[in-house]
């Protein structure tokens, strides 16, 4: 069961990384969303894997951690506004700059100018 | 106390000029001497007790725990040197107010020095490794300050930017130094430091801390090869140079040599380095002056030689040239300050300081060429002034080191030479300017300087005179003193007679006069010999150097950032694949014999999902709407898993960001390209990418994997055992996140309130293009509010209200809490958005979402404030059970309260960002605008 939840961690993450290393804003939000998930996850596992024992006291005998638990939440909810800065700065960068490039090279997008009404 | 109030009286005295500027000159110069004045007197008041040989202490605690105290120290060493700096200080300020002109702002002026003595005070006082550095660092920047009084002059910003680089870098090397003596001694404290020199001598360390503390000082007391900014340093007003170049600030490097004495010398590598500087320092400062031609470089080139003579008298190992040492101190800084202020005189009263104009002055003051004359005299070391006694000691001095062996006899026969210099370019001071035929195209006819201006120089020439004359009167309790504190060790027997019958130091006494005679008398074929030379200026080299440095590191940046974002992403992964590579690459357990646990169905299926997922996410991320929905797969996938991994809260949460993570990314896309035009990256890039982001994912899943399979004790029992009894609840994930860790909760909070702020204010002003085409170019939908979707949700939104209620009440007990209800109702909202458009919505509701952020959290900050009321720990909870008729028990908690301010909180930013972000995809912002 964890080779499989590494794994699956470890390609999430991969591919995470390799969206974030694109030159466009918005692949990179992309990225940037994926790899949160694989570092949710990750946090997560440092409680440990347990099926069937919820955190809740007298219901079950708890043998999840609810310490990473309590973590990841926020951890997810500040992601959220992470994720919301990021679009906004890469909406504002395309608003000021009149391109979505982030590779440093100065160059307009050929095809804003067509679809812009 | 006394000692705390003699060191920190100048430190308030830094303001009374200011204070007083509206007044005259000369009551601006009185009010500022009276608080040196008050120290001087607290100093003398302690003066017998210290030549008693009482070391006196003050201590006020700061950070104990890391050695940082408020630690004062006056011994005889500290007296000297504290003597030094308030009495030639009070001269200063009285020689100032006549040297200021009426254009100069005086008050700025005494400001600059009164901090300078005050830093000085500090440092000779501190009995504080640290502290001493601190005020160390104070001096140089003084010294900028004055250095660069005349701020219109450029020379004058030049010399003081070159002073500063100098003793600046020194002064970290002294930091670094200092550091390696407080983590070999275990303490900074100066009195264990004192005692602690043979556990630092053979520490390995004691390389790396001699270098470093001797960088210091050398750096401070310009030193070869270090000299180079003093000379330039002339630019400072004449007060300054006397002042800080001459008896102070320079003399701050020898006294660390002093004061380090005890702890650093007595080796071969100190008597090397530091004997063998001081030589060089003797005999380079001691020829160029002889060929300076203006006055105040003479003067700088001669304290370079006489800082060297002192440096060499501590590098010889010798207990007797230590107390020689301590003796130039002292007469250097008297003859020296005089000379200094002497030039000073003569450049305003006749307008030049070249002494290839300046000639024949005598026949128009004769009062300050002959006090002039008294103290270049003394410079030279000519019998019955206080120069020559410590010269004396200085040639026996040389005479009897043997560390050299055979070759030892060549220290002194250089000593002479450098006496023989030091009488030449004496000997040029006096009759070069003095007398040598007529003054030619002065600005000025020089004349006599008013009365209390020549005061200061009497004062200095007097003690050059009285010292000569009776030594061991007047200042063999004092040289006693300091001696003594310097060695650490009783002083050896020594006696202080002008005369000591004819011996050798007498004899070369005698060659090093007849023998600056001779020089001074060839001076013509010398000038010619040096003419040919190439000058170097070393504040030219100086610029060149800090042009190429920035250059250098202008070209590491742009290295480094050139712009674009992809290549700092990649430089900070590759970093970061290394950060973690590094440890792991150490484990040697063998991954297949860790614990494994029999892998379930849905695992499995969750994982290759989850991977799919992924890929595919990568794959089709040119199409971003669908590499959307492949994301979106994922972010289901994780909330699948949270749930099945027994956290229900956070599959709550997961499921609703994901919602709301969706929503907002198609609200961008919506403003984007629709696809991602093949990348510029070409194959090359691309393969390097891929291999930087699978070799980082191998990793990370390596990690993941050892953790799960490693048995760690969790500190979790403590919260599980502790959330009824302790916290009132039994959903231990919500009392972690309202009450264990409830500080931490508040901060995050804030962030998400700060960043939704934040994205407000990015927004606004935002111009961009609204799309009227898919990417297909097709038109959107005219239907834009569907008739269902509108019903439905209307009457779905109190159902969701109602739930989110239920959820954010039980929150405490079962899974739920603020968080998930505060998503809970803003996803409901945003539907309503959808179905109805944002002008609907905003006609039927008041709810202003800044305001909803900010009354979240100042719910949050009062409930945790509100404990403080009766004296308990900021954000402690309360909790009780309370039994009511019809509901029967029930339990109130303050914990709910905060969990109320989470949940506004959390509605207020999500809201925010959101509904500003649909607002931008309607006209209603081109009205807005157009307004």
């Amino acid at each position: 069961m964890e080779i499989w939840f590494s794994a699956a961690v470890g390609v999430a993450t991969a591919c995470g990384v390799f969206l974030m290393l694109r030159a466009h804003t918005f692949t990179l939000v992309i990225g940037l969303t994926l790899l949160s998930y694989a570092v949710n996850l990750f946090l997560f596992a440092s409680g440990g894997l347990t099926t069937d024992s919820a955190a809740i006291l007298g219901e079950n005998t708890i043998t999840s951690d609810p310490l990473p638990q309590a973590l990841v939440l926020t951890a997810i909810v500040i992601g959220f506004a992470m994720t919301a800065f990021a679009c906004i700065q890469a909406m504002r960068a395309r608003s000021d700059s009149g391109n979505d490039h982030v590779d440093g090279k100065e160059q307009q997008e050929s095809s804003t100018k067509t679809e812009a009404s | 106390m006394k000692l705390f109030l003699l060191c920190f009286l100048p430190i308030i005295g830094v303001i009374i000029p200011s204070l007083v500027k509206g007044l005259g000159r000369s009551q601006i110069a009185f009010f500022t001497a009276l608080l040196p004045a008050a120290s001087l007197a607290l100093l003398l008041s302690e003066m017998f007790a210290v030549f008693d040989g009482a070391v006196i202490s003050h201590q006020i605690a700061w950070v104990s725990s890391l050695g940082l105290n408020l630690s004062l120290r006056l011994d005889g060493l500290a007296f000297l040197f504290a003597a030094l700096i308030l009495g030639i200080g009070l001269l200063v300020i009285l020689y100032a107010r006549y040297y200021l002109s009426e254009r100069d702002n005086m008050s700025r002026f005494y400001s600059y020095l009164i901090l300078f003595m005050a830093a000085m005070l500090g440092v000779v006082l501190s009995g504080n490794l640290i502290q001493m550095w601190f005020f160390w660092e104070m001096t140089s920047i003084a010294s900028f300050l004055l250095i660069s009084f005349w701020t219109h002059k450029s020379e004058a910003r030049k010399g003081a930017r070159l002073a500063l680089t100098v003793t600046g870098l020194g002064g970290l090397c002294l930091l670094a130094g200092v550091i390696l003596i407080g983590e070999t001694v275990g303490s900074y404290e100066l009195d264990v430091v004192l005692n602690a020199g043979d556990l630092i001598r053979a520490s390995s360390l004691y390389p790396a801390i001699l270098v470093l503390v001797l960088l210091g000082a050398f750096t401070k007391s310009a030193q070869f090869p270090f000299h180079f900014w003093l000379p330039h340093a002339m630019a400072a007003p004449t007060p300054v140079s006397a002042y800080l170049h001459s008896a102070t600030m320079v003399k701050a490097g020898v006294f660390l040599l002093a004061r380090m004495y005890p702890v650093l010398s007595g080796t071969d590598m100190w008597f090397v380095l530091v004997s063998a500087t001081g030589l060089m320092t003797l005999l380079y400062g001691a020829y160029t002056a002889v060929f300076q031609h203006d006055l105040k470089g003479l003067l700088a080139y001669s304290t370079i030689s006489h800082l060297g003579l002192i440096t060499l008298l501590f590098g010889l190992n010798r207990d007797m040239a230590a107390v020689a040492a301590i003796f130039h101190i002292i007469n250097h800084a008297t003859f020296k300050a005089s000379l200094f202020m002497a030039a000073g005189i003569i450049d305003h009263e006749s307008g030049s300081r070249d002494m290839r104009k300046l000639n024949g002055l005598f026949r128009f003051m004769p009062i300050t060429a002959t006090l002039a004359m008294v103290a270049a005299a003394a410079m030279a070391g000519v019998p019955l002034l206080n120069g020559f006694l410590s010269k004396e000691m200085f040639f026996t001095e040389v005479l009897g080191q043997r560390t050299l062996g055979a070759i030892s006899w060549l220290i002194p026969v250089l000593a002479t030479v450098g006496a023989a210099l030091s009488v030449a370019y004496s000997l040029r001071f006096i009759h070069d300017v003095f007398f040598n035929g007529e003054p030619r195209d002065l600005p000025k006819t020089p004349h006599e300087p008013p009365r209390y201006m020549r005061v200061p120089v009497e004062v200095l020439v007097a003690m050059c005179l009285l010292v000569g004359a009776f030594p061991a009167f007047t200042i063999g309790s004092l040289l006693n003193a300091a001696s003594e504190a310097t060695l650490n060790t009783p002083v050896p027997e020594y006696s202080l007679a002008i005369w000591h019958g004819f011996n050798i130091p007498l004899l070369m006494s005698a060659m090093a006069i007849i023998g600056g005679v001779l020089i001074y008398m060839s001076r013509k074929q010398l000038f010619r010999f040096q003419a040919s030379f190439k000058e170097i200026n070393a504040s030219e080299i100086f610029d060149k150097v800090i042009y190429q440095v920035q250059r250098a590191a202008h070209a590491t940046i742009d290295w480094i950032d050139n712009g674009s974002y992809q290549r700092s992403a990649f430089i900070l992964s590759a970093f970061a694949l290394v950060m973690l590579a590094i440890p792991i690459s150490h484990i040697s357990e063998p991954l297949d014999r860790l614990a494994h646990t029999e892998a379930q169905m849905p695992v499995i299926v969750g994982s290759i999902l989850l991977i799919l997922g992924s890929l595919a996410t990568v794959l089709v991320s040119h199409k971003r709407i669908i590499a959307l929905a492949m994301l979106s797969l994922v972010g289901l996938v994780v909330s699948i898993a949270f749930n099945f991994f027994s956290a229900p809260d956070l599959a709550l949460t997961q499921v609703l960001v994901e919602v709301v993570a969706i929503i907002l990314l198609l609200l961008t896309l919506y403003f984007f390209p629709q696809t991602t035009p093949r990348s510029a990256t070409g194959p090359a890039g691309f393969a390097r990418d891929i291999l930087l982001a699978s070799t980082i994912g191998a990793v990370v899943g390596t990690v993941c994997l050892l953790m799960l399979t490693y048995n760690a004790e969790s500190v979790s029992q403590f919260y599980i055992d502790n959330a009824k009894t302790g916290g009132g609840g039994t959903n231990v994930v919500n009392v972690i996140l309202v009450d264990f860790r409830g500080f931490d909760t508040m901060g995050e909070i804030l962030v998400l309130g700060i960043a939704a702020l934040g994205i407000y204010k990015l927004i606004a002003r935002m111009r961009l293009s609204i799309r009227t085409r898919d990417a297909q170019g097709r038109l959107w939908s005219e239907d834009k509010h569907p008739m269902i979707l509108s019903v439905v949700s209307q009457s779905l939104l109190p159902l969701a209200l109602l739930i989110s209620a239920y959820i954010f009440l039980r929150g405490h007990n079962l899974p739920g809490g603020g968080f998930i209800a505060g998503l809970i109702t803003a996803v409901a909202m945003i539907l309503q958005y959808f179905a109805h458009g944002v002008s609907w919505v905003s006609a039927r509701h008041k709810i202003v979402y800044q305001s909803l952020i900010v009354s979240g959290l100042m719910i949050a900050v009062l409930t945790g404030l509100a404990p403080l009321i009766w004296g308990y720990p900021f954000l402690t909870s309360w909790f009780d059970y309370f039994t009511l008729p019809v509901i029967g028990k029930f339990e109130l908690t303050s914990a709910l309260v905060f969990d109320l301010g989470v949940f506004l909180t959390v509605v207020g930013s999500t809201m925010l960002i959101l509904s500003n972000l649909g607002k931008l995809t309607t006209n209603q912002r081109l009205k807005v605008e157009q307004q």
